[in-house]
């Protein structure tokens, strides 16, 4: 296909038909799941449901709804299934706050270890003569790992 | 008649894989030296038996015969060659036999290089992996063979995915699987170590250069994954936090977290237990990995067609191998000597504090991955959990792995002083602080988030050239395993560059296009030009030509498709991608829009730097080649005892 | 040393999990609204004579709710086993025509004016009625899909059971078959009309 007549190059309009509302329609829809795919955002997605779950966002935007309230509208009809990022309940406490909860016990844990280690090595038995030559051959190679 | 032979093939491999299993074990029990030399050979055997199996199976899918049910399912006549070949492992039963073809070859790879091994040690080594092979076949055998039959024989096959047709399906899954299936080397060591007694640290100093191979592909294969995502899913994502990427990431976080863990154990004897966990661990998520993405227990754009018999017949297989292992583990574990006296803050602290980092990390993955199903399984209800969950949680998690490369690297053996490494560590710390301060206050776009991220980076690469210049000045020849770390830790800083900048300043614009309408980012702008029509061998496609300029001059010409194939109701985007250095331009051709004038959705992507992130990951499989390939490995086991 | 079994005690509580995993459906989305009022909405059905119909001019009833379409394949063979329970009259089946009209059945270039879209599905949905038996009392039909949102639909075939007043006791992702008719949903029909 090819243009016959010399035409005014034209800036491209925006797809959608208002780029601000469609900025916050896909900041909203990348947190919210697509339920009838295998694991997509609501943002991303093709089908056809996902068309009309976008296009309901953005009545709820439309009508000056904030994120959460359009989030609350989904989970009411949907369940908490839509939401890519789950609430934080008591039902998710465990999932947000176990892994910083392990990070803490990881390092106090390993600091204990580590003290507790100096402390059991204040009495070291004599090295046998294998173990001497161990010695000779780890501070041979030196600092490098 | 020949498919039949392939699937017999299998049959004999199970039998060698047993008798490889048992017997050499057995050896090592009653000290039967025959026994224990039928490792070697049996293993031989073994890939031998495998690799025909797979000759015949890819052989039938060379040849177009529709006569094997899976080569009908999977293979079409019309498919390039290359995606015939590639159509083997695209589906489950074939993958499994890729795997398999990949245990056999690793084990007889340890059956070769361990000349210098005592032979009781090999022969624990290859009749675990035989173990594990016989599980592995005997589950392709009953549940998923690739020989099945469909008589009469199909005209033609289904077809591959459209989305697999692709390059990526060629180099992507068996690079994966190299890595998944490698860290049953380190594995095997480790429950060798076990079932010896001798919790002593040699098999620390043999399991290192495996650990570091099956590394290196696993790496390649994540990388490869998400380099294909990107170039062929048409919006420009390169990461989604789906089960089955995170199925790759958690063993690859454990074998990071064992290749540092294992310096330690290597050099000083100490955190032997921790080790042996580790590589218990990595190679315990690989089967983890396995039974995610093919038992159907949760939904992903990966997963391959789930059975539920399937399910049960590999987390059986899964609980036995790591159930035993970890019963093991709780009765030798505890008989290992502490090792050499290492300082609350030294070199060794920090090498084990970067792998329980990591172990957390993969905590988290892993929690992230399966809370859905704890939840549903206690019928507390149903919830998802996906990208915003895990950027927020990992992201924070890495930040002190990442910040930790340079102490690390620093830090003296048994002790080091925080005064000694506060003051060794000035330049990175300044040079970090002043790019996060510019990055702040000179960009308008950048968050915080960014700042840190650049700061972050900063303070690697300074450490580590601050590092290589002490060192050059110092006399003696520079081991290549001290290149390897570097520009292994070179690699992630790149990769933190390229994240960090391309979240931050990526830029995006959904437009619609008439011919010779133009949109512009930044200093570039795209026309379109043409949109026509073109056939491909086994699809029709809609060709866009878009002139993409920049400051006003022009640049190139990039043609995004969208592909109708002839097997699949579904369209496919081939986004067209003009990758420079410092950032992509990516354009992805939509459907046509109804109107008077012809129109199109096009979907226009500016990327700074995200190329850096699949340069770097190249980095760091440079790094690893280059420590893998210093001599200190190759020096044999026998000095020490 | 205790400390020791941690690893293995962890990975077996995970199998336990995997284990209860492999026999659920993942995709599977209870519904929240079971407990909750049926949302309440005002449909033309198929009868061009008859006057809107909404949830309320139920109350009083228990009664069934079936999202149906004449594109829908599950639904076809669902089809049968509504038909042959209808003739049993344990209950009023109501039909909620979801989506009939698709975008491919628009002529090209042109898109329905709303009146031409009711009527051409009304045509269609009356058609394959009539070929295929009709086990409701009546249909509602939602064109654009709104109202199967408000009710969680996310899937064809889709049926809900409601109480006299109002409320949604049940909901069946999926074909209604004469198992679960049994086993389920008569039992608790009938427990609802006893309340």
């Amino acid at each position: 296909m090819c243009c016959l007549a010399p035409l005014q190059a034209k800036e491209a309009a925006p797809l959608a038909e208002d780029p601000v509302l469609e900025k916050r329609l896909i900041h909203i829809s990348e947190e919210l799941r697509c339920l009838v795919c295998q694991n997509e955002s609501l943002a991303s997605s093709r089908a056809e449901l996902a068309n009309d779950l976008r296009e309901e966002v953005r009545k709820l935007i439309r009508q000056d709804k904030s994120d959460s309230q359009i989030k609350e509208y989904l989970v009411t009809r949907y369940g908490d299934f839509v939401l890519y990022k789950p609430e934080v309940k008591p039902l998710t406490w465990v999932l947000w706050f176990g892994p910083f909860l392990l990070l803490v016990l990881a390092i106090l844990g390993m600091a204990y270890y580590l003290r507790q280690r100096q402390g059991a090595q204040t009495g070291q038995p004599a090295l046998s003569d294998e173990d001497r030559r161990k010695v000779q051959e780890i501070l041979k190679s030196g600092d490098a790992p | 008649m020949i498919v039949e032979i392939g699937h017999f093939a299998l049959i004999l491999a199970a039998c060698v894989a047993l008798v490889q299993g048992v017997l050499p074990l057995a050896g090592t029990v009653n000290d039967n030296q025959r026994w224990q030399s039928l490792a070697k050979p049996a293993a031989m055997l073994q890939f031998l038996l495998i690799a025909f199996s797979f000759a015949v199976l890819a052989h039938g899918a060379l040849t177009d015969d529709f006569s094997i049910k899976y080569i009908a399912g999977h293979s079409n006549s019309l498919l390039p060659t290359q995606y015939k070949f590639a159509s083997v492992w695209g589906g489950h039963e074939g993958s499994l036999l890729l795997w398999m073809l990949m245990l056999s070859g690793w084990t007889v790879a340890v059956a070769i290089f361990s000349r210098t091994l005592p032979l009781a040690m090999v022969a624990r080594v290859i009749g675990i992996l035989g173990l594990v092979s016989t599980g592995f076949l005997m589950f392709i055998l009953v549940t998923s063979s690739p020989f099945e039959r469909l008589l009469p024989a199909a005209a033609d096959g289904r077809d591959l995915n459209p989305l697999l047709q692709d390059p990526g399906l060629v180099i992507h899954p068996p690079m994966l699987y190299m890595g998944y299936v490698g860290f049953s080397v380190a594995f095997a060591f480790s429950v060798s170590a076990l079932l010896s007694g001798r919790m002593d640290a040699a098999w620390a100093r043999w399991s290192r250069p495996w650990t570091i191979v099956a590394w290196i592909f696993m790496t390649a294969g994540i990388a490869l994954g998400s380099w294909w995502a990107y170039y062929e899913l048409g919006w420009g994502g390169w990461w989604f936090w789906d089960p089955v990427e995170n199925a790759s990431l958690m063993p690859w976080l454990f074998g990071t977290a064992l290749i540092h863990a294992l310096m330690v154990t290597d050099k000083r004897g100490g955190f032997k237990a921790w080790s042996v966990l580790l590589a218990i661990g990595a190679f315990s998520l690989s089967l983890l990995g396995t039974f995610l993405v093919r038992s159907g227990v949760l939904t992903s754009v990966h997963a391959f067609a789930s059975d539920p018999k399937r399910g049960v017949f590999i987390l059986i297989f899964l609980a036995v191998v790591v159930g035993v292992s970890l019963s093991l583990f709780a009765w030798r574990a505890p008989k290992a000597t502490l090792g050499g006296k290492m300082g609350l803050v030294s070199r060794e602290s920090m090498l084990i504090a970067n792998s329980v980092l990591l172990v957390v990390a993969t905590g988290a993955v892993l929690l992230g991955t399966i809370y859905p199903l704890i939840v549903d399984a206690l019928n507390l209800g149903k919830l998802s959990v996906g990208a915003p969950y895990f950027n927020a949680v990992f992201v924070p998690l890495m930040v002190p792995v990442v910040f930790l490369m340079v102490p690390g690297g620093i830090a003296h053996w048994r002790e080091a002083r925080w005064a000694q490494l506060g003051h060794d560590l000035r330049w990175p710390a300044l040079s970090a602080v002043l790019a996060g301060a510019a990055v702040w206050a000179f960009t308008e776009r950048g968050t915080w988030l960014t700042a840190m991220g650049l700061a972050l980076a900063t303070w690697v690469v300074v450490g580590l050239l601050m590092q290589i210049a002490i060192r050059l000045k110092k006399p003696g020849r520079i081991p290549p395993s001290f290149w390897g770390m570097h520009l292994a830790h070179l690699g992630i800083a790149v990769i933190t560059v390229g994240i960090t900048m391309v979240k931050s300043y990526e830029v995006e614009r959904d437009v619609r296009m008439g011919l010779n309408d133009t949109v512009s980012i930044e200093n570039y702008s795209f026309e379109l030009v043409g949109v026509s029509e073109v056939a491909g061998p086994n699809y029709r496609a809609l060709r866009g030509e878009v002139n993409v300029s920049k400051d006003q001059k022009p640049l190139e010409v990039l043609h995004p498709e969208k592909r109708k194939y002839f097997s699949s109701a579904m369209p496919m985007t081939e986004a067209a991608i003009d990758s420079g250095l410092f950032r992509d331009l990516y354009v992805s051709l939509g459907e046509s829009i109804e109107g008077e004038k012809p129109q199109w959705s096009v979907r226009v992507f500016y990327k700074p730097f995200v190329s850096w992130i699949w340069y770097g990951a190249i980095l760091m499989v440079l790094g690893g080649l280059l420590a893998v390939s210093d001599r200190r490995y190759r020096k044999s086991a026998s000095t020490l005892g | 040393m205790k400390k020791f079994l941690i690893p293995l005690g962890f990975f077996l509580g995970l199998v336990i999990f995997l284990a209860v995993g492999l026999n659920r459906d993942p995709k599977e989305i209870p519904s929240p609204l079971i407990g909750k009022p049926a949302p309440a909405f005002s449909l033309d059905t198929l009868d061009t004579n008859a006057p809107k119909f909404g949830p309320q001019d139920m109350k009083g009833k228990v009664w069934m709710l079936n999202v149906w379409a004449t594109w829908c394949v599950a639904c076809r063979e669902e089809h049968p086993v509504l038909v042959a329970f209808s003739k049993a009259n344990q209950l009023p089946i109501v039909g909620l025509s979801y989506k009939e009209v698709q975008p491919q059945d628009e002529p090209a270039g042109k898109k329905f004016a709303p009146q031409e879209k009711l009527q051409f599905a009304r045509d269609r949905s009356a058609l394959w009625l009539k070929r295929h038996g009709n086990p409701y009392v009546l249909s509602a039909m939602d064109l654009d899909g709104r109202v199967g949102i408000d009710y969680g639909v996310y899937g064809v075939p889709e049926t809900y059971l409601i109480d006299k007043e109002g409320v949604i006791r049940y909901k069946r992702v999926g074909v209604v078959t004469p198992e679960l008719l049994q086993s389920t949903i008569l039992p608790l029909v009938q427990k609802l009309n006893a309340s």
